[in-house]
């Protein structure tokens, strides 16, 4: 396992001050970056050096670094995360990359998810979306055993999958017309998969869906974009799932 | 019902089932359009378009089907505009996830070319049909009774090879809207898991395939034969 | 004897929490609406009892660092969560789990907390059902369970590997519900800069706007800290980014008291470190121990090829291997646990016989399983482990072994809680990682998301209305007072401070300095000389970081600079105290492991007759020796043992 070395990459990135300030593009020079740092390594790399420079660092959102908390979210050469399959930014690797290239780092675009700064952005929409019915009502206490209601392994493993989402806005940042319903979807889809949920669910997808229109999210195509950029491979089948709930849902009020 | 049909589910929804209801359409369209490659004298394609004009139920289809057509496309319309709109800025790289001619990616775009052949055919045929007329378009008498002879105005048309060209590309037009609008339609109605989601994406691919190659065959056979 | 108050009930063990509930105060439905709570830090236990209170009816504002509740780090834990249900009718109890509970925590454990914790863990996972948790199942419907570390009955529930993830995602659902009914007040992107307290009681906090930078105050009749763990102290760890210390920390300069911060849990199972690039470290789950061996060469010249990649791993031959798990530890093998496992591979990476570049590295090898089990099999157990690891190291674990090293994972020790989970401040909560924990001297695996959903759940909702009860009679707390004048101008002062430093280094590099001292000498191996150099070391870093550290951009702004900063000034005196309470312990227990302690074959040895106690440390000023209050642990109904895996 021989550490490759590139020496010189040129991260093209996008640069905004605050969420009114008129953005621009700058382009900045990266060197000695092993193949086995990871991508937000190599921003921390070029963030020290932006730093020591008396420049500002670029402010990127990112927390867990192993793929699972969902705040990473950068638009990587036109790929939502980057060149890789089913991973965040954080697990990109450098090895993606070859000496010289340059690489174009952007926000999520969409009009539900502002820039707050460079490429960070306010995916607070998604949070509204969760508040308006991503839930099973039910207060602490006072709830059966759980072995009372049976679940299926297969309804298990299929609600298992939806709820695998992270929350990360891939799904909106790559739709051609930024629509939230893969990331509903899987919440619908999980809590509509089991028995608990499935006494909601009607309600819970009206409201959801509706919360999403509101915000600004496009309408989804059937593009399939989604679920390609998706870090969990999470399939475009929960949205066939959603619309069934959906529709049966405003079909019977 | 009417916060249902601005959703953007029920609006995708309106889009499905007039599309699936276009479909359909096309099924009937093509089969009959194929009966001129069947008889070179054109008597059986001429009893079929005179069933067509005739046949009450048909009669009772054809406002509806034009109803079909302007929500489709006047729907179209509304959802590119919103979905424009959820993304006000582009990306500088663009997308690479998908191949840039990918069907699903451009679904608007050969609507709307599909929407220009649309014009010129209705104009070429419908209107002379059922408004204008046309001289190539006399009576003739099959079996006793009086008919539009619409083969004639057909292949005098293709005779033309602009004209065939032109409906070659509608029919691929026409059967790339349709590779992915087909299981589109059935997952936006709900009608799809992760199984008939294959089986949906394999079925609009063959159904594109058939309207493309059959759309395409009848002015191929002409630009050939004659 | 001991100067802190416990408030541990009296009576049998298992009576205790029954009978303590029945005493203490309950608040009424009316007054709830009057009372507000802050709670800080929204993870599995800051979610669940912010939900929790909040259905009860009290007016609760919670704040996270993240842009979401839902990205807390409870997210990662990967294995699942144990709980005493007895489901595999393999004779598992509350008893048992508590049992094994106190034994894993080699004895440093409050028994009553201990056994409060198994008490409630059923409901922890019936809870959880209910909210549409999507658990393994069994054919049948039931629910799945697998075993863990450590234990002899399954009592682990688990979702694929994403359990943190499920259990969050319930407790945030929840609190969505919350935030929906109007009863919560949810601040994102908020960060707590210090703790006020008003006429001995805790009042309020103060936060900064992390999008606008503004300094905002809050108060309320108490407030909850539920911010996790310290272990990003040393730089590497398998911590967040943003995992920080510094609410517990700005709480514990307020007077609440800090116990037990030597204990830090080292995680055998990670992906080694790469390079100096490296940000943080990347789990392994454990469960990987059950079908993988664990082995470097048996011969240095072997070691020293596979360093320089002359050799692949695959050239040794089996008899120059050796499993030295399976050498020293023949009952337990690969499974013995976790600090004993980290202790081992470094043992043998000291001695020469690391396996990658840095010499700090063991392996952990498939090879026997696929011949036993076939690929399939354990591509069906492991897959997106082995999947996930090839992603960071671009090696593939079916081919090759995988390389392990251990790295910093949990923190056991943290602030001081009596038993209703209050600190020395009265009014101030601490639950989940951020207390000094029913976990003792080390963490059984699967434990610490059920301690967190414990405390949120069915701990704290019931013990707070014992305080609660007394405070119907307070007003709204005025953020007016002095006392939030003087936090908040604290509060700027520091980071104006910072900020205007206008040094030459940027913040990781102190970071990354702090991490090596505390690792080479308060890491897996401690000692006596190390110990005083590791204080000295931090005490002459942090002179180094108020001189030459460089904060940019805007106090004003996004800056993640100046919050790193800000959190970093309290890692510079939390790592001493870390480094002082390791002193303090001379001798050895689950993750503290004394050099000076031990037997003869190496093995950690403890000191019940002089240790048996929580040292809970009490702040007297940044440049003043913190005094020490010891809490006796008394066993009533464990006898203490040795631990031995042999």
């Amino acid at each position: 396992m021989a550490d490759i070395i590139l020496n010189k990459i040129y991260v093209k990135v996008w640069r905004q001050n605050s969420p009114k300030a008129k953005g621009r593009f700058e382009t900045y020079q990266v060197e000695n970056v092993s193949q086995g740092t990871s991508f937000l390594e190599m921003i921390d790399i070029l963030n020290d050096k932006l730093i020591r420079e008396g420049k500002d660092p670029i402010a990127f959102d990112h927390d867990c670094r192993e793929g699972i908390c969902g705040m990473c979210s950068m638009y990587v050469n036109g790929h939502a995360h980057g060149p890789d399959t089913e991973v965040t930014t954080c697990q990109l690797h450098m090895r993606k990359f070859s000496e010289g290239q340059t690489i174009v780092v952007e926000p999520w675009r969409a009009a539900a998810f502002p820039v707050i700064k460079d490429v960070m952005v306010d995916r607070t929409a998604f949070e509204k979306i969760q508040q308006a019915g991503g839930y099973v009502s039910v207060n602490t206490g006072g709830v059966p055993d759980g072995n009372v209601i049976l679940i299926g392994q297969d309804d298990a493993e299929e609600a298992m999958d939806a709820a695998a989402c992270i929350g990360c806005g891939a799904c909106v940042a790559t739709c051609k017309n930024s629509s939230a319903m893969l990331f509903v979807a899987a919440k619908v889809s999980q809590l509509a998969k089991l028995p608990q949920g499935k006494i909601e669910a009607k309600k819970r997808a009206k409201a959801m869906v509706a919360k999403m229109d509101e915000l600004g999210f496009g309408s989804c195509t059937n593009t399939g974009g989604c679920e390609l950029a998706c870090p969990k491979s999470i399939s475009i089948a929960h949205i066939a799932r959603l619309n069934r709930e959906y529709l049966s849902a405003k079909l019977s009020d | 019902m009417s916060s249902f049909l601005s959703a953007s589910i029920g609006r995708k929804f309106l889009m499905s089932i007039t599309g699936l209801f276009l479909i359909s359409f096309l099924c009937i369209h093509l089969t009959l359009n194929l009966f001129l490659t069947f008889d070179d004298t054109g008597t059986l394609f001429n009893l079929a378009a005179n069933f067509m004009a005739t046949n009450p139920f048909i009669r009772i289809m054809e406002p509806l089907l034009a109803l079909g057509f302007i929500i489709h496309i006047i729907w179209s319309g509304w959802i590119t505009l919103e979905n424009m709109r959820a993304r006000p800025q582009k990306y500088a790289y663009g997308d690479q996830l998908l191949s840039w001619w990918a069907p699903a990616k451009n679904m608007f775009i050969l609507g709307f070319m599909v929407l220009i052949f649309l014009i010129i055919h209705i104009s070429n045929f419908w209107i002379k049909m059922k408004l204008t007329g046309d001289p190539l378009l006399k009576d003739v008498v099959v079996d006793g009774v009086e008919m539009h002879n619409a083969y004639a105005l057909v292949s005098n048309l293709f005779l033309s090879r602009w004209y065939d060209l032109l409906y070659v590309a509608g029919g691929i037009l026409i059967g790339l809207h349709i590779s992915h609008g087909f299981w589109s339609a059935f997952q936006t109605i709900g009608f799809s898991n992760q199984i008939w989601l294959k089986r949906l994406k394999f079925l609009a691919i063959a159904i594109g395939i058939v309207f493309a190659a059959g759309f395409s065959y009848i002015p191929l056979y002409f630009m050939i034969k004659f | 004897m001991s100067d802190l108050n416990s408030k541990i009930p009296s009576g049998p063990i298992a009576e205790k929490w029954t009978n303590h509930k029945a005493k203490i105060k309950v608040v009424s439905p009316a007054n709830k609406r009057k009372l507000d709570v802050i709670v800080v830090g929204t993870g599995l236990a800051g979610a669940s009892a912010a939900a929790s209170l909040a259905e009860l009816g009290y007016n609760v504002t919670a704040f996270c660092y993240q842009d979401s509740p839902r990205r807390a780090h409870s997210i990662a834990a990967q294995g699942g969560i144990n709980a005493a249900k007895n489901y595999q009718n393999d004779n598992d109890s509350v008893y048992r789990l508590f049992y094994d509970t106190i034994k894993g925590g080699d004895y440093r454990a409050r028994e009553a907390n201990v056994h409060r914790l198994a008490e409630v863990s059923p409901n922890i996972i019936d809870q959880c059902v209910a909210q549409g948790v999507p658990f393994a199942r069994e054919y049948g419907g039931t629910l799945s369970n697998r075993s863990f570390g450590g234990v002899l009955v399954s009592r682990t529930f688990y979702a694929r590997g994403q359990t943190g993830q499920q259990l969050l995602l319930g407790a945030y659902s929840a609190l969505n519900r919350q935030i929906h009914e109007g009863t919560v007040k949810m601040y994102t992107r908020h960060e707590m800069l210090d703790l006020v307290v008003v006429e001995g009681k805790a009042r309020g906090v103060i936060v900064r706007d992390m999008v606008s930078g503004e300094i905002k105050r809050f108060g309320a009749h108490a407030v909850v800290l539920a911010t996790g763990g310290y272990g990003n102290v040393f730089f590497l760890s398998t911590n967040a980014m943003g995992c920080n210390a510094s609410a517990s920390w700005v709480a514990y300069k307020k007077g609440a008291f800090f116990a037990n911060p030597c204990y830090v849990q080292i995680h055998p199972t990670c992906i080694p470190v790469h390079g100096s690039q490296q940000s943080k470290l990347t789990l392994m789950s454990e469960s990987l121990r059950n079908d993988g061996r664990v082995w470097v060469p048996a011969r240095k010249e072997d070691a020293e090829k596979l360093r320089k990649g002359e050799i692949n791993p695959n050239d040794i031959a089996d008899e120059n291997r050796d499993f030295y798990l399976e050498r020293r530890y023949p009952s337990y093998g690969n499974l013995v646990p976790r600090d004993v496992a980290s202790r081992a591979a470094k043992e043998r990476c000291d001695a020469g016989f690391g396996v990658n570049k840095e010499g700090m590295a063991v392996f952990l090898d498939f090879k026997y399983a696929i011949q036993r089990l076939g690929k399939d099999t354990i591509a069906k157990r492991y897959g997106n482990l082995f999947q996930m690891y090839e992603k960071i190291t671009d090696v593939d674990p079916y081919k090759e072994p995988m390389q392990i090293y251990p790295a910093i994972h949990y923190t056991m020790g943290g602030t001081w809680v009596d038993y209703n989970l209050m600190t020395s401040i009265p009014g101030l909560y601490s639950l989940g990682e951020a207390n000094f924990s029913d976990h003792g001297a080390n963490r059984l695996g699967a434990s610490a998301l059920m301690q967190g959903l414990a405390d949120g759940y069915f701990v704290l909702p019931y013990t707070i209305g014992d305080y609660l009860g007394s405070e119907i009679m307070t007003p709204r707390i005025s953020t007016n007072l002095p006392e939030f004048e003087a936090a908040e101008k604290a509060v700027m002062t520091k980071l104006e401070m910072l900020f205007n430093i206008k040094g030459k280094t940027p913040v990781d590099h102190f970071h990354k300095k702090l991490g090596a001292i505390l690792w080479d000498h308060v890491g897996m191996s401690r000692n006596e000389a190390g110990l005083k150099q590791a204080i000295d070391e931090i005490k002459k870093l942090r002179k180094e970081f108020y001189a030459d550290l460089l904060v940019p951009g805007e106090l004003k702004n996004v800056n993640p600079e100046l919050e790193k900063a800000g959190r970093m000034a309290d890692f510079l005196e939390l790592g001493e105290l870390l480094a002082r309470d390791a002193l303090n312990r001379k001798e050895s227990c689950g993750g503290h492991f004394r050099e000076e302690s031990a037997t003869e074959e190496g093995e950690a040895k403890r000191d019940d007759e002089n240790f048996a106690y929580v040292a809970a440390w009490e702040y007297k000023g940044v440049d003043t020796e913190p005094a020490l209050h010891k809490e006796e642990l008394v066993f009533e109904t464990i006898a203490l043992t040795q631990r031995s895996y042999k």
